[in-house]
């Protein structure tokens, strides 16, 4: 069957199964939606910035397991989009983002909305095409899926010149691809997984460190099996909440810059550390030089060679998807005779209970001003621990990780790697699409929501009814505690001045607003947002205490047993 | 450590510029880099040399492979290998240099490729201590010119670097 290119990609995308096209239209793609205008396969979201269409798209597929879709026009729809394309691949998400491009008789002539897309995106994407001839559309697209989908996902960029969308060919879409330079491994080696029994069996004080690896691979029940049958304790990265449920008493909270007591010292003091899919980064393990300090043996269970032994010497690697790698860890487990050393372990289990002892996720709630824990934890109870929860990027996205239970995967939905502002609204737009019954919370700050603010008209639009939570201490919170422990509380222009009035603004865009100053009216109000306004977009504005900051804390380049707490001040 | 990674890549437009782009944004070193297609065209061989320790060695060699583009990579200083250069070097040939210039070309089994009244271009192929050796020999005032490939390198007898 000839067809244009505009009609090839259409068809690739109804193929593909895709329900939903996160995009905003422009010169260079106008055949595109021309074609898309006359179907009903899937259905077109239009966001008011491509930032938006990638962090929705990206979100979508973050609490799906499917893979996002978006679309915009050449030039600067590409460059609008470019942080979402950076968000997604910091974070393994997968994404087909479909720009435009000008004619490609045009490239290279500094045409009007042109710009080196396939240039500009290369360091942030897993991979990229510029398809200049329209007989190679279909295996493009095909490939972009496979790419994204596969080994480590990432987002995957198609650049489509306009005279591609109006060429003619044949068009099949093809079953299946294969790319000799392209083969992840999937399995785990069995030598490196018994080894890693073994290390297991033998530990006296063990530890699992599980990352967004295991939600990613959709292992979140095998982990939690494998996590009984040891009767180990486990912490989740950031990215890793609702790996492992956060109610479970062996579960030590998060990890890391912001994380426990008790996971970050049985992660500095544990004699066998099993890693699954995490990378050991900066804000996880702070100095590698004195997590190395502690000798310890690691086993590491990764899809991505690259993320081995890149920050922390490993002494058990194993490549694999989390999910297979697992599975055959388990087998072996079972086949073992030995068992873990129960002595020990009550011992170690007594240590962490000294640590979790120092309670140090604890704060005052005051009668005057609202601490913003205090509105994390009653969100928690008021939602029962079920709500879709996403985040923009500072203090209230570690309170949001610190407070929030996750007990399931794919609820906790923040921008982990680029620490993205602005993530955070179209995120819950995404996860609205993605989950239409589903509550979801947005948990920002009077900042951060600023960035994609817009957004709230595409809100109206698609009648979403998000629950915005912000946060409002009238200043970027992590900048400012980071300038009274670090700049000597010089507050150099981390205070937002001449913020909107929240509640006449979601009014204006035809939302709810509401503002709450008192601590005993923050359960009611989140109830009523909850209930009364279920299906509406309630925009809660928070006047919270100025002065509260995130603990525990592990400065930049400090060690993970060199936590401030909040004591300590 | 000086290290000599070899790359089998498909052979499409872009694929040089990830393989450049690593690099530099993971604050990799490139000392030099050589790249052309093989007998089959739809494979380019680069040969990178690259310094760095152990550790920096080995992410170099997982971020390669991690590329979508790249087929196969090699470090071929963990073995027997041998490395080459080309040089052209422009150098002033008047009066009595013209004659000293041909005799040290010739102990360095160099070619001079090209004569004017008062220049040679000399071709010279070895390993970086030989072209360097060489433009150490000559009188360096008498250098107009030099041009180097960087290095290009293979593995010895059984050690096949193919798809």
């Amino acid at each position: 069957m000839v067809l244009t290119g505009a009609e090839i990609l259409i068809r690739c995308l109804q193929e593909e199964k895709v329900e939903f096209v996160f995009g905003y239209p422009g010169g260079s793609v106008l055949y595109i939606y021309d074609e898309m205008f006359k179907q009903d396969k899937f259905k077109h979201v239009l966001v008011r910035h491509e930032q938006a269409a990638v962090h929705a798209a990206d979100a979508y597929s973050r609490s799906s397991q499917k893979i996002g879709v978006c679309l915009v026009t050449s030039g600067p729809g590409v460059t609008n989009a470019v942080t979402g394309i950076a968000t997604a691949y910091m974070d393994s998400i997968p994404l087909v983002v479909i720009t435009g491009q000008v004619p490609t008789a045009y490239i290279g002539q500094d045409a009007f909305q042109e710009c080196d897309t396939v240039g500009i995106t290369r360091p942030c994407v897993k991979h990229n095409f510029l398809v200049k001839d329209v007989k190679d559309l279909a295996t493009t697209i095909k490939k972009a899926f496979y790419l994204a989908k596969t080994g480590r996902p990432g987002p995957v960029l198609v650049d489509i010149p306009k005279d591609v969308t109006n060429h003619k060919c044949e068009f099949s879409y093809p079953k299946s691809v294969t790319m000799r330079s392209y083969n992840p491994v999937t399995k785990g080696h069995t030598g490196q997984i018994k080894k890693a029994v073994q290390l297991l069996l033998e530990a006296k004080r063990p530890m699992i460190y599980a990352g967004g690896g295991v939600i990613l691979s959709d292992a979140a029940e095998l982990l939690k099996k494998l996590v009984k049958a040891l009767g180990f304790p486990i912490t989740n990265t950031l990215m890793g909440l609702g790996g492992y449920p956060g109610t479970d008493p062996q579960f030590l909270g998060m990890l890391g810059m912001h994380g426990t007591v008790e996971a970050n010292m049985a992660m500095q003091h544990c004699d066998v550390l099993l890693a699954i899919g995490a990378r050991f980064d900066d804000r996880v393990i702070g100095s590698p030089d004195h997590f190395a300090e502690q000798p310890r043996k690691i086993i590491h269970i990764d899809i991505d060679p690259s993320s081995i032994s890149k920050r922390v010497k490993v002494d058990v690697p194993i490549v694999g998807g989390v999910s297979e790698v697992l599975e055959d860890l388990m087998k072996q487990l079972e086949l073992a005779e030995a068992k873990p050393d129960a002595k020990a372990l009550a011992d170690w289990w007594q240590q962490i209970a000294e640590w979790r002892a120092k309670d140090c996720l604890k704060y005052k709630q005051g009668s005057k001003l609202i601490m913003p824990q205090f509105v994390i934890q009653k969100l928690y109870e008021v939602t029962g621990g079920n709500a879709f929860v996403s985040s923009d990027v500072g203090q209230h996205q570690m309170w949001a990780a610190q407070y929030y239970k996750f007990d399931k995967p794919r609820r906790w939905i923040n921008s982990g790697g680029l620490g993205t502002m602005g993530f955070g609204l179209p995120a819950a737009m995404g996860v609205h699409f993605a989950n239409p019954k589903a509550t979801v919370a947005c948990v920002t700050g009077e900042a951060s929501i600023q960035m994609c603010i817009q957004e709230l008209s595409t809100c109206k639009q698609y009648r979403l009814p998000i629950k915005i939570i912000n946060l409002n201490n009238r200043y970027l919170g992590m900048v400012r505690q980071w300038q009274e422990m670090f700049h000597g509380n010089r507050y150099a222009e981390s205070y937002i001045d001449a913020l909107p009035d929240f509640v006449k603004l979601a009014e204006a865009y035809g939302h709810v607003g509401m503002q709450i100053t008192k601590p005993e009216d923050v359960e009611p109000a989140l109830r009523r947002a909850f209930t009364e306004h279920k299906n509406d977009l309630v925009f809660m504005d928070f006047i919270t205490d100025q002065t509260a900051n995130v603990f525990p804390m592990v400065a930049a380049g400090k060690g993970l047993s060199q936590m401030i707490l909040a004591e300590d001040l | 450590m000086r290290h000599i990674i070899s790359i089998l890549l498909e052979n499409e437009a872009g694929a040089l510029s990830r393989v450049s782009g690593l690099f530099s944004a993971r604050a990799f070193n490139i000392e030099s880099l050589t790249v052309a297609p093989t007998e089959d065209p739809s494979l380019s061989r680069m040969t990178i040399v690259s310094v760095g320790s152990d550790d920096v060695i080995e992410q170099i060699t997982k971020q390669l492979n991690k590329l979508i583009e790249v087929v196969k990579v090699v470090d071929l200083s963990e073995a027997a290998h041998i490395e080459r250069e080309l040089m052209l070097v422009k150098v002033r040939a008047t009066g009595k240099d013209r004659e000293e210039m041909k005799r040290i070309a010739d102990i360095f089994r160099g070619r001079i490729i090209d004569v004017t009244e008062s220049t040679y271009v000399i071709e010279l192929t070895g390993n970086n201590a030989k072209l360097d050796a060489f433009l150490d020999a000559i009188d360096r005032t008498l250098i107009l010119e030099t041009v180097r490939t960087g290095v290009c390198g293979i593995g010895r007898g059984d050690r096949i670097l193919k798809v």
